[in-house]
């Protein structure tokens, strides 16, 4: 039905724009110089005066058909069916009643819930044919108000232009609207479960067991949520993807910089930009079908023990997906450095290599710092390559051989599969969701800080 | 001679050479230059002998090809991609090309200054420091501070920085940078010193100092100075080249090239007519 | 301002013992730094190599797939044909093979023979009489895939060599495999199953078609959500916002939001649009919608670097001739960095295509058997089903997850080539 609606307002617009144009030429022709704006923007005026009511009242009814329909129904079922405290029962109620009006049974259905059935497809039908009418009525009235708007004298043009700048200021805010939500999902999320789970158990328990009974039959254990070793296996796993990656990257920067000629240069940096184009779940399968057998193979040969999602592989290969990243930061920081300064440093007699690492390197620094802090904060926030290669029980430890979970992983596994919304086994995602947030940030404001600073030193 | 070459073609291509029966020992010889960038050929057949303890003046038109030569003589044109010389330059009687000169020694044994001060974004110490130490010319600190102070008060910047040899370069005015840039080029004992330009980015009273220090420098070293400046020139070179177009057209004594001289186009440019 | 003294200091000899060794060393040092850095190219280099020979070397072979032509016998007996959906075709598969193998008599034996061919031959047997009910009481030859123990004996993988107790298969069965092969039943085309069938728990039967046109729609969605708003803000931010703390704010927000882990948004088109809007989970339309807020920072800043690209002369001169702000930037500057700004977002939705993260979490790694009919159905994307594969044990997920890759680089390639073609086509210098 949504679609019909749509279809009518377009057709709507489309009378509005014809409307007002032929409004416009008419003017024209009586009027001629004394008509402020071209026949077309009359048009455009009446089309969109059409179009954006109508398009926000779609919309609208869209999001809050759901929330409206799913009150009636709760309010239709007799009291005590359902503890309307408990937020989980009601979305099973609900989503019982709407299979069932959907024709999907499985079992008997109570008798309470085929009523509330029945009840939901007629305010179903209902809803639908109210919104095309709606629509229909509010375009046409739009349609009407806007066409005795129009006049030889009225500045068609400024009146639609003024509409178009709102509706630019309205698509520049969508950044800020982002944000603000992504906040504020985390923040909420993340405050119901610190209302089950304190904070400093949280912050500082080194305890992570998140499977919990879901109902009283179920054998679990209690649920402990302490997040240090999810954090130090994030971190374990970080800082062996840098250490994989900052040499590589770097020492490749400087050869593109100082040693290579054209050519080379044609051919490597295209190959960078491949390796950091392919997307993160193929290094993730390749992680686990190739790199970490062989990490095993060679742990075995050297009589070390490796596990077979050890941090090492996944490491390793999140290492080589950040490669391209340092490189090119740094390939952009030294090429920043003034040319003078690198030919102040060869008229002395020094050589490449000596320019490079007494001169260039100590220069271009800050922007090569910023680089590794970008490619930090992305290394903590990479997802796919560690839920792939990584694993999944908190473990305590700073042995790279061993298998160690990470922010990420521990989000994903809360998250996919059974998963009820209300309980502290899913909320604790979002509280993990929250802490990545706030820590990629922190490590992308400094960076981008000290970039722009260093930045100023040569403008 | 390259066919694909700039198609202006020198008019005449023999040199006027003045001699000066004074003139000192030569230093710095340079028999047939020619330099390519690509295809395009910036120097023609240029021939030049440069005196030792005195100053050596390039003057000319823009692009007539002066900075190219003088990066010839430090072969700093090796540096630039796609750069090509060829003929003979001499150091002391010793091919610069030859593969028993170091370039890292012949560098160091001809210094250069820029046209745009560029300290490097370290200490002063640091900046003077910075030669004598890759090149191993101090063996403890205590020689280190002596050549540091000794190239500062050759460079006439001793006093001004002494009390704060540990502040960054690039927080001197424009002159002290310059100087501070010579100082630097002069800690690494050279026998010829290159100046591109040394003023054109300095204000007139930092433009004075240098040619002060410049006339005291020639006491002990071979200085080859390319400027836009005619009375820059005039004032401090006791031997002029004028070069056009990528020729070297004429090169006698100063007060000959300004007084008398011999080609026409040197006469044109003399007088303003162009350039 | 000089001293009196400036005799030069004692000469340094550059040609001493000394001098001339310490030269050597710095020229070594020289040639290592270069040396480090070639080695460090090959490193990066190679691991590409290494990668791309993986994939390939594994998905090569999930580009066919091994089939074997029986004839199948329609028996009345088995199937009415006035309900011919509810016929005994298991019965018909078991006929089927025991008719190719006469002497295997016991019940046990008979019932391996069936593991011979895919599971679901029983289905494809019924939709083909449910077609053309008229073959009931007739032999029919079809071609169907065999099971994937027998399709990866075919293509080598799983070693005859290997001791009977340690392989899926016994000897007996591939005995019988041969005893087909040996008729010329046996054949290996393309497997074009893999472009145009769905999921499946099947590897033989499994494909993308689900996927691809899962992703298709969720790009689709990006595209038609961030195209439009992107450009719009870009234009806001860059040709008329005034410079104050207010647009430093939301530049500043972009370039945030454009360095945010990608699960941060799944995150929240979780708790936003699945929890709070109630919108159907896996559905591509959400999906799109979590992409397009990924998508929009780049876009925002491609167009903005477009824009900044168009001299300011362009503009001058429209303003100059009387046009309002708006007409000079929809009729002069637009056209002119429409190329950088296609050029990036076809750069953008690439790099959409890709994402897995923020997918997986509104739940499009679901097991769905059957393409999506539209933007509301339940879909997995080309990167979650790369994912779902990647976890499943049986041998031929592992080739079809390389050559489900393969694809899905594939797609990459394509995208980043027309981006490439389209910017040194319409490029211009100014």
């Amino acid at each position: 039905m949504a679609g019909y609606a749509f279809l009518v307002i377009i057709v709507l617009s489309l009378v509005g724009y014809y409307v007002g144009r032929s409004a416009g030429r008419g003017f024209v022709a009586t009027g001629g110089r004394e008509v402020h704006s071209l026949p077309g923007y009359h048009g455009a005026f009446v089309a969109v005066w059409v179009c954006l009511p109508a398009f926000v009242l779609v919309l609208l009814w869209l999001f809050l058909q759901g929330t409206i329909i799913d009150q009636v129904l709760i309010s239709s079922l007799p009291q005590g069916y359902v503890d309307l405290a408990d937020s989980s029962r009601v979305s099973l109620v609900l989503s019982e009643i709407k299979n069932v009006a959907a024709g999907r049974l499985f079992g008997d259905p109570s008798p309470e819930v085929e009523s509330a059935a029945a009840l939901y497809n007629r305010w179903e039908t209902i809803a639908r044919w109210a919104m095309l009418v709606a629509v229909l009525g509010l375009t046409i009235l739009t349609l009407v108000v806007a066409r005795t708007r129009l006049a030889p004298r009225f500045r068609a043009r400024n009146n639609f232009e003024r509409v178009v700048s709102g509706l630019m200021i309205f698509c520049s805010l969508v950044a800020i609207v982002t944000t603000i939500g992504i906040i504020a999902s985390l923040l909420f999320e993340a405050w119901e479960f610190f209302k089950r789970v304190p904070v400093s158990e949280f912050l500082f328990g080194i305890r992570w067991e998140p499977q919990i009974a879901l109902r009283a039959d179920q054998v679990a254990g209690k649920g402990a949520f302490g997040a240090i070793p999810v954090f130090t296996g994030t971190l374990l796993i970080a800082t062996i993807a840098m250490i994989v990656a900052t040499p590589i990257g770097i020492y490749t920067a400087i050869y593109l910089v100082e040693y290579a000629d054209d050519r080379v240069r044609k051919i490597v940096k295209p190959i960078m930009e491949l390796l950091a184009g392919i997307p993160t779940v193929v290094y993730g399968f390749f992680a686990v079908l190739t790199v970490a057998p062989a990490v095993r193979e060679t742990g075995s040969v050297l009589g070390i023990a490796v596990s077979p999602n050890s941090a090492l592989a996944a490491g390793a290969v999140m290492g080589i997906m950040i490669i391209p990243f340092i490189s090119s930061l740094s390939d952009d920081a030294l090429n920043a450095v003034p040319r003078t300064m690198r030919d102040g440093s060869l008229a002395l007699g020094a050589t490449r290599a000596e320019t490079m690492i007494k001169v260039m390197l100590p220069a271009a620094i800050p922007g090569i710092m910023g680089g590794v802090l970008l490619a930090m904060s992305r290394a903590i926030g990479e997802t796919m390559i560690v839920v792939m290669a990584a694993g999944l029980i908190a473990t305590l430890t700073f042995n790279p051989v061993d298998s160690v979970t990470t922010v990420t992983v521990q989000i994903v596994t809360l998250l996919i599969g059974d998963t009820e919304f209300d309980s502290p086994k899913t909320l604790a995602a979002f509280a993990l969701g929250l802490v990545l947030f706030v820590v990629t940030l922190c490590l992308n404001i400094v960076a981008l800080r000290i970039v722009q600073k260093y930045r100023e030193q040569y403008e | 001679m390259n066919d694909a070459a700039v198609a202006e073609k020198p008019v005449s291509n023999k040199t006027i050479v003045v001699e000066d029966p004074n003139m000192n020992p030569i230093r710095v010889a340079a028999k047939n230059t020619n330099v390519f960038y690509g295809q395009k050929q910036a120097l023609f057949d240029v021939s030049i002998d440069i005196p030792e303890r005195s100053v050596t003046a390039f003057i000319g038109p823009s692009g007539c090809g002066k900075s190219t030569f003088l990066r010839c003589i430090n072969r700093m044109n090796d540096t630039i991609d796609g750069c090509r010389v060829t003929g003979d330059i001499s150091l002391d009687g010793r091919d610069i090309y030859d593969p028993s000169l170091d370039v890292v020694e012949l560098r160091a044994r001809v210094g250069m200054v820029f046209q745009k001060p560029n300290p490097f974004p370290k200490s002063i110490y640091d900046n003077i420091a910075y030669g004598p130490k890759i090149h191993g010319l101090a063996r403890n600190k205590a020689e280190l501070d002596e050549i540091v102070e000794m190239s500062l008060q050759k460079a006439g910047l001793w006093n001004e920085v002494k009390d704060r040899l540990n502040d960054s370069g690039t927080g001197l005015s424009g002159g002290q940078q310059q100087r501070l840039c010579i100082a630097r080029a002069i800690a690494v004992s050279p026998e010829v010193i290159l100046m591109d330009e040394p003023c054109s980015a300095l204000d007139p009273i930092a433009t004075a100092k240098v040619e002060e220090l410049i006339d005291e420098l020639k006491e002990n070293y071979c200085i080859i100075i390319v400027t836009h400046s005619m009375q820059q020139a005039a004032r401090v070179s006791q031997r002029t080249a004028f070069f056009h177009i990528g020729i070297l057209v004429e090169v006698g004594p100063t007060e000959h090239i300004f007084t008398n001289p011999k080609d026409e186009r040197t006469h044109d440019y003399i007088t303003g007519r162009f350039g | 301002m000089s001293t009196a003294d400036m005799s030069l200091p004692a000469k340094f000899d550059w040609s001493s013992q000394a001098a001339v060794a310490r030269r050597r060393s710095r020229h070594a040092a020289d040639h290592r730094l270069r040396w480090i850095g070639i080695v460090a190219i090959m490193i990066a280099v190679g691991l590409l190599g290494i990668l791309l020979a993986t994939l390939v070397s594994t998905g090569y072979r999930a580009f066919v797939q091994t089939m074997a032509t029986v004839p199948v016998y329609i028996n009345p007996e088995y199937v009415d044909e006035n309900d011919p959906s509810k016929g005994n075709y298991r019965a018909i598969v078991k006929d089927t093979l025991t008719s190719l193998f006469p002497d295997v008599t016991n019940p046990r034996d008979q019932r391996d023979l069936g593991k011979l061919l895919t599971n679901n031959t029983q289905f494809m047997i019924r939709n083909k009489v449910v077609a053309d009910p008229s073959i009931i009481g007739t032999t029919v030859e079809m071609t169907l895939p065999v099971s994937d123990p027998f399709d990866q004996l075919e293509k080598g993988v799983l070693s005859r060599e290997l001791p009977e107790d340690q392989r899926k298969i016994n000897d007996k069965e591939i005995g019988w495999f041969d005893a087909l092969a040996a008729e010329g039943r046996i054949s290996t085309p393309f497997n074009w199953g893999l472009f145009f069938n769905s999921d499946s728990r099947f590897p033989e039967l499994a494909g993308l078609a689900g996927a691809i046109v899962g992703s298709f729609y969720a790009l689709l969605v990006c595209f038609l959500i961030s195209f439009p708003v992107g450009i719009a803000a870009a234009v806001y931010l860059e040709e008329f916002a005034p410079k104050n703390r207010w647009t430093d704010l939301v530049e500043v927000n972009i370039n945030n939001l454009a360095a945010v882990p990608s699960i941060v948004f799944g995150l929240l088109g979780l708790a936003v649009f699945l929890n709070f809007f109630g919108m159907p989970r896996s559905a591509p339309l959400v999906g799109g919608m979590v992409l397009s807020l990924m998508t929009l920072p780049t876009i925002i800043i491609v167009t903005r670097a477009s824009l900044k690209a168009v001299p300011p002369s362009i503009r001058e001169g429209g303003l100059g001739m009387g046009a309002s702000r708006h007409q000079v930037i929809t009729h002069h500057v637009l056209p002119l960095a429409l190329p950088g700004i296609l050029t990036g977002t076809i750069i953008g939705l690439a790099q959409a295509l890709g994402e897995t993260a923020p997918l997986l979490l509104i739940g499009m790694n679901a097991f769905i058997t059957s393409p999506p009919g539209g933007l509301l159905d339940a879909s997995t994307a080309l990167p979650t089903q790369i994912f779902i594969w990647a976890d499943s044990p049986e041998r031929g997920f592992v080739d079809r997850t390389s050559a489900a890759i393969l694809v899905l680089l594939g797609f990459l390639i394509i995208m980043n080539g027309i981006a490439i073609f389209l910017r040194q086509r319409l490029e211009r210098t100014w």
